[in-house]
């Protein structure tokens, strides 16, 4: 019996008892793989992404996770032979259909990567580059969007008096932040983090979670961690993947505390081998 | 059987635990067993033991809660190894009112027969029920050792005989009263000792109820003995 045959029987067991109200989904996966090549590295994955909830991918290097991440905005159409097969609806439109505006979609559904990607200009354009794309805004509503956007961000008070120095010169921390606001300004309805803390310090880590826990009123988020403290922590769904298969999805406290699967057991408790 | 953890030692920490646990559960058994021999045969250097013993108990529980913290702030469990800590610092705070308990029954024994008023009868009278809830911490501390959920149900439905036992004893010993009111004294501290018994039998039904918790996941306390029997049957 393959873990997909198995898998199917873990999500068909009832569902985790919800005690929130009754949620939308804005992306549905259904039956998705994804080829390297020949490689293929996501297999038949289905799950649900709820609206304005907070959803992590956990799972050993090389599980998928990230692949499953880039395939949710199509950040993959950027590598030749890579694509992918199934269903990705998104609002109930199939997002992996040929016909789909791949722009507009990574408007709608942005993403902040593992490191800090700052472009080498100033604070004020980093935000308002993204935003030139797709509006086309006075200065004054520019400048209102772009304290819009670091505020949600919780960066404001932090840049105000130096938005035109390059964002190259702020902490680590600070970047990610920036990225993150820059991710916000364009107001998408998703927000993708791959791995956002990997590389800061505790204090940043705890303002950008934070940072999570207040976007969520108005995004729905999906975060790729290696980090099961910060999963257990910020996400309110999470899914655990091993090789390339959704192993098990369900709601956080009940995959930290009493898991369906061994092989989530397993890995959430430091067993894997 | 659970696998071992990436870092040995987390299992050692974890293993040190356990046979903490185990080894205060072996104590407080003794304590139990030595309180109601004491009680039968009125032994005063014994029930002196026992009293002197509950220190060590407490020592236990206080290095096992210790340990527990430590556990957790260092390994952040997860699943079922934060199951099993939880469960472990909820077992030990009962393990040390068992020793309470027994202590207690060790002491209303150097009473009575310093006081020589054994008129009736005492230790018939809680033969049935220190048989059965010694029985019963045997084998929940059993469970709790091979974390086998299933006898944990069955432990958890002995405790009715035993609550049951408790007011057969409690009418017996009223009528004892009031044939003859010459028995009230020792009839009262015969009825305390089998409160005692009977607070014993509540605190095993507990370890039972964590044991399931811990293979299960699922938290029974108070709920209905009928859905506790349905769910263990499945």
């Amino acid at each position: 019996m393959t873990l997909a045959t198995m898998m199917t029987q873990t999500l068909s067991t009832p569902a985790p008892t919800s005690t929130s109200k009754a949620k939308t989904k804005t992306i549905e996966i259904a039956g998705l793989d994804f080829y390297y090549g020949k490689t293929k590295s996501l297999k038949n994955v289905s799950l649900d992404v709820h609206d304005k909830q907070v959803t992590a991918f956990i799972g050993p290097s090389g599980c998928g996770k990230s692949t499953l991440l880039r395939t949710l905005n199509r950040m993959y159409d950027l590598y030749p032979g890579q694509r992918a097969e199934g269903a990705i609806l998104y609002r109930g439109r199939n997002i992996l259909e040929p016909g789909v505006d791949v722009n507009m979609l990574r408007a709608k559904i942005g993403m902040v990567f593992q490191k800090p990607t700052p472009f080498p200009m100033s604070i004020y354009d980093n935000i308002a580059f993204g935003v030139r794309l797709y509006e086309n805004l006075s200065r004054g509503e520019m400048d209102e969007r772009v304290e819009w956007a670091l505020k949600k961000a919780a960066l404001w008070t932090e840049v105000k008096d130096k938005l035109n120095k390059s964002g190259l010169s702020l902490s680590g921390g600070q970047q990610q932040r920036l990225c993150i606001a820059r991710g916000v300004a364009v107001k998408p309805d998703v927000l993708l983090l791959d791995e956002p803390t990997s590389a800061l310090d505790p204090i940043s880590t705890a303002k950008i979670e934070e940072l999570i826990s207040e976007l969520k009123g108005d995004y729905t988020i999906a975060i790729v961690t290696h980090n099961m403290q910060q999963a257990a922590r910020c996400s309110d769904y999470t899914a655990y993947m091993y090789l390339g298969e959704l192993v098990e999805f369900g709601e956080t406290d009940q995959l930290f505390l009493n898991p369906v699967r061994k092989e989530t057991q397993d890995y959430i408790t430091g067993r894997f081998g | 059987m659970v696998g071992e953890h990436s870092s040995k030692q987390y299992d050692q920490e974890l293993e040190a635990i356990r046979s903490k646990v185990l080894l205060m559960g072996g104590m407080v058994e003794t304590q139990f067993d030595e309180a109601l021999n004491c009680f039968r045969v009125g032994n005063t250097e014994q029930a002196d033991k026992v009293i002197a013993d509950d220190h060590s108990v407490n020592q236990l529980e206080v290095q096992l809660d210790d340990a527990c913290s430590h556990l957790i702030v260092r390994r952040q469990p997860a699943a079922n190894d934060l199951r099993t800590i939880m469960a472990t610092i909820k077992v030990i705070t009962d393990l040390e009112r068992i020793g309470d308990e027994s202590s207690k029954i060790a002491r209303t024994a150097k009473s009575l027969h310093e006081r020589g008023m054994v008129s009736f009868n005492h230790y018939e009278t809680v033969r049935t029920i220190s048989r059965a809830t010694a029985d019963m911490l045997h084998d929940a501390l059993d469970a709790f050792a091979r974390l086998d959920g299933r006898a944990a149900v069955q432990i958890i439905a002995q405790d009715d005989v035993i609550d049951h036992e408790f007011r057969t004893i409690l009418r017996s010993t009223i009528t004892f009263m009031m044939e003859d009111p010459r028995t009230i004294s020792s009839a009262l501290d015969v009825l305390w000792v089998a409160k005692a018994i009977e607070r014993i039998g509540d605190h095993a039904k507990n370890i039972a109820e964590y044991v399931i918790y811990v293979v299960e996941g699922r938290d029974i306390r108070h709920s209905k003995p009928a859905a506790l029997a349905a769910n263990g049957e499945g």
